[in-house]
């Protein structure tokens, strides 16, 4: 064997295993949306049946019963409203630390990571009464306060690690010629970053979209995102399988298909600092 | 005037944290010394540490703690092994490159929920999951995933979430590696396992440590898998340190107690941090 | 400062929401239920109403019962009047209502309160009034395959010996065929495992608590109850039975894979329905089994429409609540959807209609099961508490779900049945000490 030939038996390999991985990996998530278009009994039957005649009626249960489209309005409004404002919130912050570090740069950065660690089990009743108290229960805009405070220790050490990689010799040219340092943000720094802001932006909607302790216990009719939708057909007296899989079939598709569409986007930019 | 200029850029995001955490923080720290259950209005009685004492000797308490470390750890190791190995693999030139990739990182969007419910209803289920009948084909007893396996069950469960995170990252480190340095290593007569051991490994180093860091952040609040799946047991076989709270908070409505849970939880969290920082610290660009 | 930030956010969220409050002269009221088949049909029907009361309009929120139950207490403990009627149960009705936290039902002549089946009345009420109005009522009973039983040359009567279930339980059980002899719920929860091996323990002697509140757990009348459930399942039960409940052994019913299955009396309407059953022709049903005694054989419970105190809108709700747990929407489920689909358990009059006794094969056993459960006269010894299958008290969540994870453990092997109900017993009188019961 020559090495030509050598070199296709092992792109022959390497695809196939990449593909039967992938595959596999994929495979839970195909057969929901596979399960979405059988009956209740189909879905359950054993052996799985895996050729049947597609039924869109577990669809159109899920729009009579619930307002697919207020959910998901409330899903979009909530994570980028949540993602536009950690975003304005971090730029600063993560700049200020990136380019001007001081002797407690590293701990402050720390600091802001530990305070993800506390479980949202834990300070659900003290949020709770500040919620009730301040009338953002069930309100969108509590669901964002929420939501932003929740990412932001995320979105700053993202975003400080992009903007450390940029160089300085082009900002102290900049400076040469007396920009201010929010002038410097502005017209230096995010341009230069700007993959790394956007993928961290991608990065923070999906992990807005997929919330659902925070999002479930503070809604009620108004404010619900699509996790609180899926609430409300999982396990209710009688068979659910095929019904749960539409509506968690809408409720994903979205993300997921934002989530395609972005892909190259997330691989080049979550480089988190870590390539030089 | 610079340092003054920096606290103003810093204060936004400085401030947010700081109110987001002492408020919230304040408000448990306080209900952790007193009596506060939902269901018994107006008996606030000052208790000292006896919600503590109740946390801590809770006999959930204990297995609660191991099987928060055994997930973090299990999850950890399943994530960066595999997806060292996964993404080294389709960093390699084959047809149909992107449409893997895509597959590959699919679950990461997948709420938390919803994958739970299809592991568990669809995948795991010893009657009519899938794995009970690949187990039937093979003239194999179904297993109980569930019940016999309850935390194993939730680290594939987790796993699955987080591999494709892991790949993202390690696919976006592999791409900046120096290609001339690998042809070169290649040219030298190095061989495939070489240059993975001694040129691709070393580089993913950094990204490793960021994979673990930021996935320690939310493998040590895992929730939404338990909730929905084992419930956290039989007994308390998949019960975590969050998932423990939980019970105490809002299946039991015992705020005092769960405040006091949660603040054990934070102090869990930064002797976890301060080992990993010290363990791959130097490695993160912090 | 704190004004201020107040104002400022009130402000917000009035220009959020300017828009919708505006427009609204109409009376918004807020539901929150539960997501099972009845409710999902009122819902459906809600327009009904709405076109009789032009002026309200109805909000829903439908959530899976334990979801549905956290979000309910945290609003009505906290007072924060998100909802205006919540769906909720048997068992925090009472507990709700001495607390001043519901407000009383008040009903008309039409409505005819005194239709409302007594035993479901009695679990409603603190101190004769009534603070929830039922919307469908269940009972626990058995339901067996009768082509199974019939060609095992084996029959089950009403109220059978634990004893005889598991003989026929014994000669019904072919895995290799795919049939298990018995189902019973196995995942914890004090809605889930507990309430049927509560019922059980009831049938065997046993009571959760004695008159001085002492949790029981360790008497010989709860361990031969548990050992004889543990046995059962294990020798004659499907696999994964520890994640059972209700559902799941639906699924299995269904499909036909279950000999015997003893649960909810509402399973009755899905297991003879053939659109979702394979079996549906093949099932018949009996009254629970006993051992010892048939006190608290099988549970009581109602799924049931209350108004917080804390609404806005009482009057609105309560024009509701009446209007959904009348017999006219009974009627109108019946013209809609056909008798076999009404919510049962709540009224006398339906059990009295020809054309529902008609649709519905089930009903003469689920009335009967119903009017034999008496949550006041629960266990043979004489108990403190009220409720067949649960105590109506606040720490019985609690108990029940730590009690429900220790017998799951005993289910799976990985305690003893011994060990368990120590250890369940132990968390018990550590969860009364602390709310100082003694």
């Amino acid at each position: 064997m020559n090495l030509k030939q050598k070199l296709k038996v092992r792109t022959w390999i390497v695809g196939a295993s990449a593909w039967g991985i992938a595959l596999l990996l994929f495979f839970p998530i195909l057969w929901m949306f596979l399960t979405s278009f059988k009956t209740e009994l189909q879905a359950i039957s054993t052996p799985p049946t895996l050729v049947f005649e597609p039924t869109l009626e577990n669809f159109s249960l899920v729009q009579e019963r619930s307002d697919y489209l207020k959910h998901a309005i409330n899903s979009i409004v909530t994570s980028f409203g949540a993602t536009i404002l950690a975003l304005l919130i971090a730029i600063p912050g993560a700049y200020a630390m990136a380019f001007y570090p001081g002797k407690r740069t590293k701990d402050l950065l720390l600091w802001m990571l530990s305070t993800k660690m506390l479980p949202a089990v834990g300070v659900l009743v003290p949020i709770y009464i500040l919620f009730r108290d301040y009338g953002l229960l069930d309100t969108r805009i509590g669901l964002i306060i929420i939501f932003t405070m929740m990412n932001l220790p995320i979105v700053v050490w993202m975003l400080f690690s992009y903007f450390k990689d940029i160089p300085r010799e082009i900002l102290e040219a900049c400076r040469m010629d007396g920009a201010s340092p929010m002038g410097e943000v502005v017209k230096i720094v995010m341009p230069l970053a700007w993959g790394g802001i956007a993928s961290t932006g991608l990065l923070s909607i999906v992990l807005c979209w997929n919330e659902a302790f925070w999002s479930l216990n503070l809604t009620a009719a108004d404010a619900g995102t699509l996790t609180s939708m899926i609430a409300s057909y999982s396990s209710p007296e009688g068979l659910f399988w095929a019904k749960l899989s539409a509506a968690s079939t809408l409720a994903c598709a979205p993300i997921v298909a934002f989530g395609w569409l972005c892909q190259k986007q997330l691989v080049q930019g979550l480089t988190f600092g870590a390539v030089k | 005037m610079q340092r003054a200029v920096t606290r103003t850029l810093l204060a936004p995001s400085v401030i947010s944290l700081l109110l987001w955490m002492i408020v919230p923080l304040a408000m448990t720290i306080y209900f952790s010394t007193i009596r506060y259950n939902l269901l018994y209005p107006g008996e606030h009685n000052f208790t000292g540490l006896l919600n503590y004492e109740f946390f801590v000797t809770d006999p959930g308490f204990w297995p609660a703690v191991n099987n928060t470390l055994i997930l973090l750890g299990s999850v950890l190791a399943i994530t960066v092994v595999l997806g060292v190995a996964l993404s080294a693999l389709i960093d390699q030139p084959f047809f149909g490159r992107g449409a893997v990739r895509v597959l590959l990182i699919s679950p990461f969007f997948v709420m938390p929920t919803v994958s739970a419910l299809i592991w568990k209803n669809m995948m795991m289920n010893p009657v009519y999951g899938v794995f009970a009948w690949l187990s039937q084909m093979v003239g194999m007893e179904p297993m109980d995933w569930l019940a016999d396996a309850p935390l194993l069950s939730i680290i594939i469960m987790v796993s699955w979430q987080w591999l494709p995170f892991a790949i993202l990252v390690f696919v976006t480190a592999l791409q900046s590696q120096d290609t001339e340095q690998k042809e070169a290593a290649r040219m030298d007569g190095a061989t495939s396992w070489h240059i993975f051991r001694y040129l691709t490994i070393p580089h993913l180093a950094r990204p490793v440590a960021v994979v673990i860091m930021i996935e320690t952040i939310f493998l040590l609040v895992v929730f939404a898998e338990i909730y929905v799946s084992t419930g956290g047991g039989p007994g308390y076989d998949s019960t975590n340190l969050a998932y423990l709270i939980y019970s105490q908070a809002l299946l039991q409505f015992d705020v005092g107690i769960a405040s006091a849970g949660g603040l054990f939880a934070v102090v869990l969290a930064n002797i976890v941090a301060f080992f990993l920082i010290r363990a791959i610290g130097k490695n993160l660009t912090v | 400062m704190k004004f201020l930030s107040r104002a400022a956010l009130v402000s917000a969220a009035t220009i959020s929401l300017g828009i919708s409050s505006l427009a609204s002269a109409v009376e918004e009221i807020t539901i929150a239920t539960v997501n099972n088949g009845h409710m999902i049909e009122m819902q459906k029907l809600s327009s009904h109403f709405e076109k009789a009361n032009p002026d309200i309009k109805l909000k829903w929120v439908t959530l899976e019962e334990g979801v549905l139950r956290q979000n309910v207490t945290q609003d009505i403990a906290n007072k924060s009047g998100l909802y205006d009627v919540m769906t909720i149960g048997m068992y925090e009705t009472p507990i709700w209502g001495k607390r001043g936290w519901l407000k009383e039902i008040k009903t008309d002549a039409s409505y005819d309160v005194d239709d409302i089946l007594p035993a479901v009345r009695k679990g409603l009420s603190v101190d004769g009034k009534l603070y929830a109005a039922p919307f469908y009522g269940e009972s626990s009973m058995i339901m067996y395959r009768k082509d199974l039983v019939e060609k095992a040359g084996m029959t089950i009567e009403d109220r059978p010996t634990w004893g005889h279930i598991r003989d026929v339980a014994a000669a019904l059980h072919k895995p290799k065929d795919g049939v298990y002899g018995i189902c019973l719920r196995g995942k914890s929860g004090w809605g889930d495992n507990m309430a049927f091996i509560s019922t059980m323990a009831n049938s065997f002697g046993a009571r959760w608590f004695d008159e001085k509140w002492k949790p029981q757990l360790t008497t010989p009348a709860w361990t031969h109850a548990v050992s004889f459930y543990v046995d059962l399942l294990k020798n004659y039960g499907p696999p994964g039975s520890s994640s059972n409940s209700f559902n799941e052994i639906l699924a299995l019913f269904n499909e036909g894979k279950c000999g015997i299955w003893i649960d909810a009396t509402i399973a009755a309407s899905f297991v003879s329905d053939p659109k979702q059953s394979k079996v549906a022709d093949k099932v018949a049903f009996a009254q629970s089994p006993v051992a010892v005694t048939d006190k608290g054989a099988n549970w009581l419970w109602a799924w049931s429409l209350a108004i917080p105190a804390a609404t806005k809108h009482a009057e609105a709700a309560q024009k509701f609540v009446t209007w959904a747990t009348s017999k006219d929407y009974i009627q109108l489920v019946a013209d809609t959807q056909g008798w076999g689909s009404v919510p049962t358990g709540t009224r006398t009059s339906t059990y009295e209609n020809p054309e529902f006794l008609k649709a519905a094969v089930f009903a003469s056993a689920e009335l009967k099961a119903i009017n034999s459960a008496n949550p006041e006269d629960n266990t043979l010894e004489p108990s403190p508490y009220i409720g067949v299958q649960f105590a109506a008290i606040p720490e019985f969540q609690a108990i029940g779900m730590a009690t429900g994870q220790m017998l799951t453990g005993a289910l799976t092997g990985s305690v003893s049945v011994e060990k368990a109900l120590q250890s369940a017993n132990v968390s018990a009188d550590r969860q009364m000490r602390q709310s100082g019961y003694y």
